[in-house]
């Protein structure tokens, strides 16, 4: 309750700061972030680079949740030695593919005298072109010197131009400038003594946040030519960016990660239990939550509240039988409305939800009220004590506790269970009407399934009452104002930025909750782009990554 | 005609070129008169592994300790019985956590295996120590270490540097037999060997990677300077990859490359899939360690809490292990047993693997050591004193076997830092806070 009273004290405060123009406040910045690229981020990269139909078969080392974000995790991510092997292999890959014949006429810009002999010159070109891009700034000219020799050392010893090319490009996707995005900092000098990103920095974060990609050509240039330091020059690019279809690739990648979505990869349900949940139902309930998400917040530029209640969403392929809905469009998606009376309202109804959340041959109310606390109001739930006894939690054969509810009311008369379960289980009881598998039921055991829930106080009856109530919860808000600027800056935030993070979170409300105008917010401030000094500071003229040399 | 050859002969041809073509493979006559070294005076290579299984054994259903050293093995380890006079048991050696929480199926294992205590989940504070053994042996074979898992998914591995830092396991066993003995494995026992100009253009290429990278990590803090020191480790790695395919490999006695074990391999969490992915996952590797591939291999048979369930039930030996009753009458949770039963039995088909193949005048596994252990005593109450753990092999006549140990209450690490010890690392001291020790188990030194 507290959380609220001074939630809105602040909304207010700020709601009349921003009526008369509101200025930014002075943040500190947080450290200096070097983030490995994401799986998803090197994806997109090779393919808006050089196609969609360059392959990549390999596997990507996982990233570990750090402060409920992958991308937080990619900042802390080391390259192993089997990690870096896997690296090597698709670098090979992708470069082979590059310069088959298939694909060498429309990405290699130039054709070289011989195709049996190094060519520098056409080299030359090659790696001038894709290398501001892979590398995300440009390229010194020593780098393209060696890029060119490695190449004509290449071609030479095995009578092949492009053979040579196909090595420097593998040679290039191997490097730490390309597998890392790398804060680059320079003196601030609207700030004497802080430090800022420099622009190709600023381009970069500007570019995973809302493309989940490297800066286009376009990105660089500005960045190249100063722009994007001056708030003009910045907000033409993130206006241009935020309505460019792209946004959806980034939109995706961020709720993806929020969501927990990674966890997919190893997801199991017990195919005698849940025969209707196969790898197809999936892939697609993941699909359908995303589609849901970009439709309603960039689409339809709606209220991310209404992600908790919304009725509107897709259907296609194998979802229908676990939903129990007719599909339209068995090989496609096609928009479908579940009905005022329909239980399903939401995202956490939608299976991508409640599927995740579950054991893999049975439900889980505790584990789905836990997923709602840390993923939508970033509430961490402490971990179990080390001598629980969880005997009476889920025996479902006990005659005497048929039902979840009843089971979890037993547990809970343990003391040391109780505070926990009091702020889970009311919330994922009320998600009891939809199986481990995400199907609808109204019974347990033979008993019916009271859904009724609890959450802060609200009482509710049911999943769809639960999304309202979440809905009206600021720290639904708070949250994810929280996990985008973690998510933006691979960092979470930090102390310095209290007063900046009131100020997004009362920006959020006043722009009606639009997810796209809270991106604006924060890629047109100052905060985005400030670095706190690291600690040993000194001063350098040239631009280096991280704060520790700045 | 075998008998008739010198092995100094055969060793000058083979040392005198880099392309050689030699007719035979590994024979006696590349051992010494007691079958324990190569005839260049090399010892055979002593192997270190690790093989972990999640939530313990039963309490009074694993082991029988009898007067002195000797034990007998009880249900739950039944299937280990062939194997005890290769098999040292740990018991009663404690985890103290100098006030960090005990995280559950997470503390327990990381405080063996890195000496120190992690004070929350992903939270790695040191080390695991086969990393630091595979820095010492690990750097002149193809692969520094090998990480594997039966569960399907690759986090399940406890090899780590450090938070964030961790060796991500290999889960398909496709994937990990292409990695293996795909177009860059080079047969040590194949007759002809050219070396593929394609490798010298690779080598030229990763200098050229680590020169950029040299450039890159100048301007790092130390923190991120951590990182890419990994980095640079993995590209020497790599260096060292492409150095051994240059040279013929040196012959190998039981290399034997396996079959693949095609695409379509199912994993899962249902325990008779994941039973029988270890099975597939093992032969690999034992064969990848025949081969000379490697020197260092990490197996996690499950993950901490594992996932895995019987066919059509509900609930999984995790969740098992919490929930299910203890049977009044059995004194245990009978389910939740047949689990940890099953467990070792995979343990048994490990170690087995190992026995199977003849190495000098003894087997793979006399050339070994393999530290097999879990995350918790009582997985019901996530007990942490008196976690259960083996040595596996002789590490090559290096180590006793067939005792059982008892810690008296001592840290865990001393298990830790005695391996280490055995393995040739100049360390007298390892762990950290209360799990500081410089006292290793001299009973199982030879």
């Amino acid at each position: 309750m507290r959380v609220s009273v001074r939630y809105w004290i602040a909304a207010i405060a700020a709601s009349a700061l921003f009526g008369c123009g509101p200025s930014e406040p002075q943040s500190s910045g947080g450290a200096a972030q070097v983030r490995r690229l994401t799986e998803e981020q090197y994806r997109q990269v090779i393919a808006d680079l050089f196609g969609k139909d360059i392959k990549i078969a390999g596997h990507f080392d996982p990233l570990n949740r750090t402060d409920g974000l992958l991308e937080i995790g990619a900042s802390r991510a080391a390259i192993t030695s089997s990690a870096f092997e896997q690296y090597d292999l698709i670098a090979r890959q992708v470069a082979a593919q590059v310069i088959d014949e298939d694909h060498r006429n429309v990405l290699v810009p130039c054709s070289p005298a011989s195709e049996t002999a190094p060519d520098p010159a056409c080299a030359r070109e090659f790696f001038a072109k894709i290398g501001p891009l892979l590398y995300r700034r440009p390229v010194e000219a020593r780098t393209l010197d060696k890029l060119v020799a490695v190449a004509g050392d290449s071609a030479q010893s095995v009578a092949n131009f492009y053979t040579g090319l196909a090595s420097g490009l593998a040679g290039m996707l191997e490097t730490p400038e390309f597998l890392f995005v790398a804060d680059y900092t320079e003196p601030d000098p609207n700030h004497p003594g802080q430090r800022r990103l420099d622009a190709y920095s600023r381009a970069s974060r500007l570019s995973f946040l809302l493309w989940n990609t490297m800066p286009d050509a376009a990105l660089l240039k500005v960045a190249r030519d100063g722009d994007l330091n001056s708030k003009r020059g910045l907000k033409r690019q993130v206006d241009r960016m935020l309505a460019s279809p792209r946004l959806a690739a980034g939109v995706r990648a961020f709720f993806a990660d929020m969501l927990g979505f990674d966890t997919f990869d190893t997801l199991a349900k017990d195919p005698i239990i849940y025969p209707a949940f196969v790898q197809s139902v999936a892939d697609d309930a993941q699909e359908q939550t995303l589609r849901t998400i970009t439709d309603l917040l960039i689409a339809r530029k709606g209220d991310y509240r209404d992600l908790f209640t919304t009725r509107e969403t897709v259907m296609g392929g194998p979802l229908g039988l676990l939903y129990d809905v007719p599909v339209t469009k068995p090989d496609g998606w096609a928009p479908y409305t579940f009905s005022d009376d329909d239980p399903r309202a939401g995202i956490i109804t939608q299976l991508s939800f409640v599927v995740l959340h579950s054991h893999p041959g049975r439900s889980s109310a505790t584990l789905r009220g836990k997923a709602v606390r840390e993923i939508f109001l970033c509430q961490k739930v402490p971990d179990p004590p080390g001598n629980v006894n969880f005997s009476l939690v889920q025996d479902t054969k006990n005659p005497n506790y048929k039902t979840a509810r009843q089971r979890l009311t037993a547990h809970r008369s343990a003391a040391t269970c109780a505070g926990c379960h009091k702020i889970m289980d009311p919330i994922g009881l009320a998600l009891e009407n939809f199986d481990g598998a995400g199907q609808y039921r109204t019974v347990e055991n033979d008993t019916p399934i009271d859904a009724s829930g609890e959450v802060d106080g609200v009482k509710f009856q049911g999943a769809a009452e639960l999304g309202k109530v979440l809905h009206d919860n600021p720290a639904a808000t708070s949250c994810l104002v929280n996990r985008l600027y973690g998510y933006a800056t691979g960092r979470p935030p930090v102390q310095g930025e209290k007063d900046w993070m009131k100020y997004l979170q009362a920006g959020f409300a006043e722009n009606g909750y639009r997810v796209s105008d809270l991106l604006r917010l924060i890629a047109t401030s100052d905060a985005f782009y400030e670095i706190a000094p690291a600690s040993g500071a000194q001063s350098a003229s040239e631009p280096s990554p991280t704060g520790a040399r700045s | 005609m075998i008998e008739a050859l010198s092995r100094r002969g055969i060793l000058r041809g083979m040392l005198g070129g880099s392309a050689v073509t030699v007719g035979l493979p590994l024979l006696d006559c590349f051992l010494n008169g007691n079958g324990t070294a190569l005839a260049s005076g090399a010892p055979l290579p002593v192997r270190f592994g690790t093989w972990f299984w999640g939530l313990g054994h039963t309490p009074g259903r694993a082991l029988k300790i009898k007067d002195g050293t000797d034990y007998e093995f009880l249900v739950n380890c039944a299937a280990l019985a062939p194997f005890k006079s290769q098999i040292n048991f740990f018991t009663n050696f404690n985890t103290p956590t100098d006030g960090e929480p005990n995280i559950p199926h997470d503390t327990g294992h990381f405080a063996g295996l890195a000496g120190n205590c992690p004070s929350a989940y992903g939270d790695i504070p040191s080390p695991t120590f086969d990393v630091l053994i595979s820095d010492a042996i690990g750097q002149a074979s193809r692969f520094r270490s090998l990480e594997v898992t039966a569960s399907g998914n690759p986090r399940d591995s406890l090899s780590a540097r450090g938070t964030g830092n961790f060796n991500a396991a290999e889960a398909s066993p496709f994937k990990f037999y292409t990695r293996l003995f795909g177009p860059d494995f080079a047969d040590p026992n194949k007759a002809d060997f050219k070396p593929d100009p394609r490798v010298m253009v690779r080598q030229s290429v990763l200098s050229a990677v680590k020169d950029e990278a040299s450039s890159f990590a100048s301007g790092l803090g130390s923190a991120d300077k951590a990182r890419m020191d990994e980095y640079f480790t993995s590209v020497r790695q790599m260096e060292q990859q492409l150095n051994l395919q240059m040279q013929k490999p040196a012959p190998a006695e039981a290399c034997k490359i396996p079959a693949s074990p095609g695409e379509n391999t199912q994993i899962g969490t249902e325990i008779f899939t994941a039973i029988n992915t270890h099975k597939i996952m093992t032969q690999l590797l034992v064969m990848a360690v025949a081969c000379n591939q490697t020197k260092v291999f990490n197996m996690s048979f499950s993950a901490s809490a594992s996932q895995y369930r019987k066919p059509g039930d509900s609930a999984t030996n995790h969740t098992l292990t919490h929930e299910e009753p203890v049977d009044a009458a059995l004194g245990y949770q009978p389910i939740s047993d047949w689990f940890a039963t099953r467990s070792m039995e995979s343990m048994a088909t490990f170690v087995d693997a190992f026995a199977q193949v003849r190495e000098g005048d003894g087997t793979l596994l006399d050339n070994c050591m393999i530290f097999a252990h879990t995350d918790t005593n009582y997985a019901r109450l996530h007990a942490l004193d008196g976690i259960p753990m083996m040595s596996v092999g002789k590490a090559g006549g290096r180590i006793k076997a067939g005792l059982h140990i008892a810690g008296n209450g001592d840290p865990v690490s001393r298990v830790g830092l005695t391996m280490m010890q055995v393995m040739g690392l100049a360390v007298d001291q390892w762990g950290t806070r209360s799990l500081k020790t410089s006292k290793p188990i001299t009973e199982i030194v030879a």
